[in-house]
């Protein structure tokens, strides 16, 4: 199970958070500096798992931001780690050529998205268009 | 992806100024984001965020805010809540958002809903209304959101007021709807299974539903009823595995594709499902055998995500009943990750074997190296995960060293392996090593954990362990104390106050010296002085003289509880009768952890302060200032403003792995580089060697002098490999069938002896025998030449009568060569292994068969039935005097190369006590045979299998024969002998998707032009065959000019070779994931070619 995804830059700035499982707002700052902390320790030639507290940390870099995802031990890592790769992909589908910027300015359509992939927890659709679709909808209704 | 072209930061100022396009963004929000790209401190933000939210409290009670306003400053709180600064006083406003709102605003008020309030927040009741609204509109993106709200946060107790609503959505026309009320109810399902009971029915028409993207979530309501209890769906088996066929082969839209994988996720998703209906029962698991061989089979494609499903495929075959055939792919894929440089892979390959280990110990034993390689691995993780797997296999005869490396690896030492430890005083001594190496980086656990296990064992039992334990504290209090760790100074005061009273031979005094010494010592903490002064409070009466000196030492104390506890002890010491009250139990607890003070700290901690952190950490923070903001380098500190930032804070977007996928979909080997010239050098300077095959020219010592000139040197192990193999076979001893098998060589088990009673013999020449031992040993230094030489007296043909010793079967061998199967990874050899070198596989007969003399030239008439049809050698003669000769042939068997030795009695009266010994050159044993006697013109067979671990081109053997011809006088004569690397090479049977796939997973390589012969039609085809006929070589596909060929080293290393013709010469390249194996078949390829 997923228990948050963040996306946090090399200088420990979160992007964007979602969690899963009810983290207590005072505690998520700690967690999330905590988690930066633990891949920006790691080498290139190493894997992209680290073990945190009582969870796995699949991350991976995208030029200067992390997008980091807390997974429970019995699931996959690396379909995890393509999970992370195929979000990417559907955002660069979304903004065309995605860059931090977009994700800041659009924070709450990056939101949609990953809702449309990710419910509590589980992958509930991996289909870029489908994932997309609720959104460009509502993208349509509000221009008109 | 790869024509994705990052985004310059240079387009930011513009990109703040503009408001078109996507970024279409409100002032506010803008000058947030702007404001936070800025900050510099915890400080500045703090301050950033608290205007920012009382501007926000300020435009949300105003009422000219419009609703696109609104949605704009739910964003801004969004932002505020992410930095972890309350903004609940914006909650109310995201459900009047989410009520009142246009489609775009209802989204973000439903999102912000969802970020804000988790179950159970009692505002979430004034969401009911809306949603049910919205579940009945006919704007088909309302009753989407509906939906994904409602399977996100929604109140348990309003349930029921939905649900009709939801499970008419079950029947939508639109995919998208029915697919998110089935994940309603799946939530629905987690949070309050007994409402959705009735509708289990309809979770099997989802199943069913037309739509993969309904089946696909309708898995998840399915892998979650299974999990509770897989017994009352076996009977959906059929349609998960032909859900997963049709998967498997492509019958889903494209768009389901991930990088050409058919819905990876859903394939994940059904795999454990799949698992767990086979677990434990047989006839549901025969019904996915096939579907599972073809998951298998399917994952051909070198991406991340095939082999995320290979991983999960691999789990479900061995947690099914099992199947052989499965079991072996399965594993042979594990070989795949755990081989593979990708880092990821081999991760998870160790995670697979991890396990898979649980099921099936042995697996491990292929991949020790792997293993030892990946424990000294520099990346963390791997080292974490190969501890894992190496405590999954421990057992009692290696758990020495894997503590010990469990030890190197510092705070991970489960307790629990310790439970194997062999005897009392290893185990103090470890732990005694756990604490003071390990020490203040363990787990709070372990030294509890600990001090329990010493504590709760029964008196008599355990007596002499905390017995040895009290000696041994001693022992280290003596010594040098203050670079111990607390806890461990803890663990031992502990002990002492239990338990010093066990030891009688000890001064209490002592004790009590022992440990006031330690109060007086700076470097101990507060809290050990209070574990030391609740032993000193243990230790029986009857020293009040010095207790009372500490009490009153300590009542002077500036720590107000060492200056309570010092006067406890002052009236405990002099109050006989309370002290016999209080300590009755003989038992004292103190609360170490302070936890009567949890409830402070987790107040303290929720409202804001920083953990506590132990001196010595907080000075390395300072340098490393690892603040949220602030933790990088410092440079940008002072540059991270938005306008100066040259850094690429842009997304690029590319798959690592496209440029591989892309070469192995057409395997174009291009770029042979013709380092050589086209003649090469080898062939001529090869060109009088014997050829493999030919065992005549053993019998020319001419040739053997040229050949021994000839030979390249032999290329050494190194001693770190020779490390690494010691520190595999004590690893993993005790995984194989024999345990007992040392795998050090030091075999403590005498060799197996045939009992018969002795009878006279005439004696031989003993004189002879010795001479020729001079001879054979100096000869065998020669005999290096590539064919299969042993001795040189090829002149006589002696037996006149022989006898075979009766194989029996199935009893002997089999079981023989199972076990060396099993067992062969077990053992330890520098170059090849010796399996079975014992005689077990063949026994003395009781039916002699008498064959007539003429026979003799065909030895291999008396091979066991199961061998005679294996390819073989001719059989050649290695030695002999006038009692015995000694004959071999080389036996070519899938797994192993059998070595057959045929010993002859030439004469008339049975020989006895005849032992065999063979030895390879850096093989340490190899187990001597003695049979007892060998009836008169006889012939006894004995076999050995052997295996090559490291290629070399030849290996020296050499052994003797011993035998009595009277009691009492022994006579040895040695033989030797040559193997050659083309021996222990096999074909390797692949596919070109598995040559391709395999190739680029190899590392090794090497490149070299070869004669191409050109005498027949199609040269390429020509050369091939010989090269295939010579060495034992695969041909897996010609294509045009190319051609690829695999072959395997019998320890299993996998050797490819790509051919091209390239003019006049054979441009060959090879490669495999052993460094030196290449090399070595290259050599052997062009001698056969040179001899052809």
């Amino acid at each position: 199970m997923i228990k948050f995804l963040l996306m946090v830059n090399k200088q420990g700035q979160t992007r964007l958070s979602r969690y899963y499982e009810q983290v207590e707002l005072g505690k998520r700052a700690s967690l999330e500096a905590d988690v930066v902390r633990g891949c920006l320790a790691r080498r290139k030639e190493e894997c992209s798992f680290v073990e945190f507290k009582d969870y796995k940390l699949v991350y991976r870099q995208y030029a200067a931001l992390f997008i980091v995802v807390g997974i429970t031990e019995n699931e996959n890592e690396l379909s995890i780690y393509e999970l992370v790769h195929n979000f990417v992909e559907v955002l660069d589908k979304y903004f065309s050529r995605v860059s931090e910027l977009d994700i800041m300015f659009s924070l709450d359509k990056v939101h949609i998205i990953l809702d449309e992939m990710i419910l509590n927890g589980h992958i509930v659709e991996t289909n870029k268009t489908r994932i997309l679709a609720p959104l460009l909808a509502l993208d349509k209704m509000a221009e008109s | 992806m790869s024509d994705v072209v990052e985004k310059t930061l240079t387009a930011l100022p513009g990109l703040f100024e503009s408001q078109t396009g996507a970024a279409k963004i409100t002032n506010r929000l803008r000058q947030l984001i702007k404001s936070i790209t800025e900050l510099t401190s915890k400080h500045e933000e703090e301050n950033l965020i608290k205007r920012e939210l009382s501007a926000i409290k300020e435009q949300v009670s105003s009422p000219n805010t419009t609703m696109k306003q609104m949605r704009e400053i739910m964003v801004r709180a969004m932002y505020c809540e992410m930095l972890g600064y309350d903004a609940s006083f914006t909650y109310i406003h995201a459900i009047k958002l989410a009520q009142q709102g246009g489609v775009l605003e209802k989204r973000v008020g439903y999102l912000a809903v969802s970020l804000f309030l988790n179950e159970g927040h009692e505002l979430l009741l004034l969401l009911v209304n809306t949603v049910l609204k919205d579940l009945q509109s006919t704007n088909l993106i309302e009753v989407c959101m509906a939906l994904t709200v409602v399977a996100q946060v929604f109140p348990k107790d309003m349930i029921p007021a939905v649900l009709p609503l939801v499970e008419d959505k079950l029947s939508h026309p639109k995919e998208i709807i029915r697919r998110k009320a089935v994940l309603a109810l799946y939530k629905f399902y987690l949070i309050a299974p007994n409402q959705v009971q009735h509708i289990h029915a309809k979770f099997c028409k989802a199943l069913s539903d037309k739509d993969p993207g309904v089946m696909a979530s309708s898995l998840h309501i399915y892998l979650q009823l299974i999990r509770e209890s897989p017994d009352s769906y076996k009977d959906l088996t059929g349609s998960f595995v032909t859900i997963l066929k049709q998967v498997l082969g492509g019958k889903l839209p494209v768009d389901f594709n991930y990088h050409s994988v058919p819905a990876p996720w859903l394939q994940i998703q059904l795999l454990r499902i799949l698992s767990l209906l086979g677990k434990e029962d047989q006839s549901t698991s025969e019904l996915m055998y096939e579907v599972l061989d073809e998951s298998l089979r399917r994952a051909e494609m070198n991406h991340n995500i095939t082999y995320a499903i290979l991983y999960e495929c691999v789990k479900a075959v061995y947690t099914i009943h099992p199947k052989a055939e499965l079991l072996e792919k399965a594993a042979r894929c594990i070989g795949n990750f755990v081989l593979s440089p990708k880092i990821n892979l081999k991760y998870l390959g160790l995670k697979a074997l991890t396990y898979v280990v649980q099921h099936d110990a042995k697996l491990a034993l292929q991949h020790q190296m792997t293993i030892i390689e990946c424990l000294d691995h520099s990346d963390f993780t791997i080292k974490r995960e190969t501890l894992e797997l190496l405590f999954r296999i421990t057992n009692a005869q290696n758990v020495t060293v894997i503590v010990e490396k469990m030890l190197d690896f510092l705070c991970y030492v489960p307790i629990k392996t310790l439970t194997f430890a062999p005897d009392n005083s290893w185990f103090i001594q470890t732990m005694n090593d756990v604490f003071s190496i390990g020490g203040d980086l363990l787990q709070q656990d372990d030294p509890n954990n600990f001090l329990r296990l010493l504590a709760e064992g029964k008196p008599e039992e355990d007596d002499q362990l905390r017995l040895y334990a009290v000696e041994s504290y001693l022992t280290v209090l003596k010594g040098h104390t203050s670079h111990l760790p607390q806890c461990f100074l803890q663990v031992m005061s502990w002990v002492l106050g239990e338990y010093a009273h066990l030891q009688e031979s000890v001064d209490r005094r002592e004790v009590i010296r022992l440990l006031t010494q330690l109060l007086d010592q700076r470097s101990v903490s507060s809290e050990t002085r209070v574990w030391i002064l609740s032993a000193l409070t243990k230790i029986p009466e009857g020293q009040t003289d010095l207790i009372l000196d500490l009490a009153e030492s300590l009542s002077s104390s500036q720590d107000t509880v060492l200056r309570q506890q010092a006067q406890e002890l002052r009236h405990l010491s002099q109050d006989s009768q309370l002290r016999e009250w209080v300590l009755v139990e003989n038992s004292c607890a103190v609360d170490s952890s302070l936890s009567f003070l949890d409830g402070f700290v987790s107040e303290a901690l929720a409202a804001g302060a920083a953990p506590y952190k132990p001196p010595h950490q907080r000075q390395e923070e300072l340098s490393l200032n690892l603040e949220p903001y602030s933790f990088s380098l410092p440079v940008s500190l002072s540059s991270c403003s938005i306008t100066d930032r040259q850094s690429p804070t842009l997304l690029s977007v590319s798959s690592g792995l496209s440029g591989n996928s892309a070469e192995l979909s057409t395997l174009i080997l291009e770029g042979v580089k013709r380092v050589w010239g086209k003649d090469g050098y080898l062939p001529q300077k090869e060109a009088t060697a014997p050829p493999v095959d030919e065992p005549s020219a053993a019998v020319q010592p001419a040739s053997q002098q040229e050949a021994a000139e000839r030979i390249e040197p032999r290329p050494e192990p190194s001693t770190q490999n020779q490390d690494k193999q010691q520190l595999a076979s004590s690893l993993f001893v005790g995984l194989g069938v024999g345990s007992s098998v040392s795998l050090l060589g030091k075999s403590e088990a005498p060799p197996p002896r045939f009992r018969k009673k002795p009878r006279p013999h005439e004696s031989s020449s003993s004189s002879g025998t010795s001479k020729r031992s001079s001879d054979s040993s100096s000869r065998s230094s020669r005999n290096t030449t590539d064919s299969f030489l042993y001795g040189s007296f090829p002149e006589e043909e002696p037996a006149t009568s022989i006898s075979t010793f009766d194989h029996t079967p199935k009893s002997t061998t089999a079981n023989g060569l199972s076990q060396n199967k099993d067992t062969k990874e077990d053992r330890h050899a520098n170059t090849s292994q010796i399996l079975g070198g014992d005689m077990v596989i063949v026994r003395p007969s009781t039916i002699q068969d008498k064959h007539p003399p003429s026979v003799s030239s065909d030895l291999t008439a008396l091979l066991p039935a199961d061998l005679k049809d294996l390819p073989h050698s001719d059989v050649i003669s290695l030695t002999s005097d006038p009692s015995l000769s000694l004959s071999s042939c080389r036996l070519f068997r899938d797994e192993a190369l059998l070595l057959v030795i045929f010993i002859s009695n030439c004469t008339e009266t049975v020989i006895k006590d005849v032992a065999v010994q063979l030895t390879c050159e850096e093989l340490k044993v190899c187990t001597g045979n003695v049979m007892d006697c060998l009836e008169a013109r006889s012939t006894s067979v004995c076999h050995y299998a052997l295996l090559m671990d490291d290629p070399h081109t030849n290996v020296s053997l050499t052994g003797t024969v011993s035998y009595q011809t009277q009691p009492g006088h022994t006579n040895t004569l040695p033989f030797s002998g040559t193997l050659s690397t083309a021996d222990f090479i096999r074909p390797l049977v692949v596919t070109t998707e598995e040559y391709g796939k395999l190739w680029l997973s190899l590392s090794h390589d090497v490149k070299q032009n070869l004669k191409l012969l050109t005498d027949a039609g199609d040269p390429l085809r020509t050369t091939l065959n010989a090269l295939k006929d010579a060495l034992q070589l695969h041909v897996v596909d010609i294509i045009g000019s190319e051609g690829i060929v695999a072959c395997r080293l019998l320890s299993g290393a996998p050797c490819l070779l790509h051919c091209r013709v390239n003019g006049a010469a054979l441009a060959m390249w090879l490669r495999s994931p052993h460094p030196a194996l290449p090399d070595f078949i290259l050599y052997h390829c062009q001698r056969a070619l040179a001899h052809h």
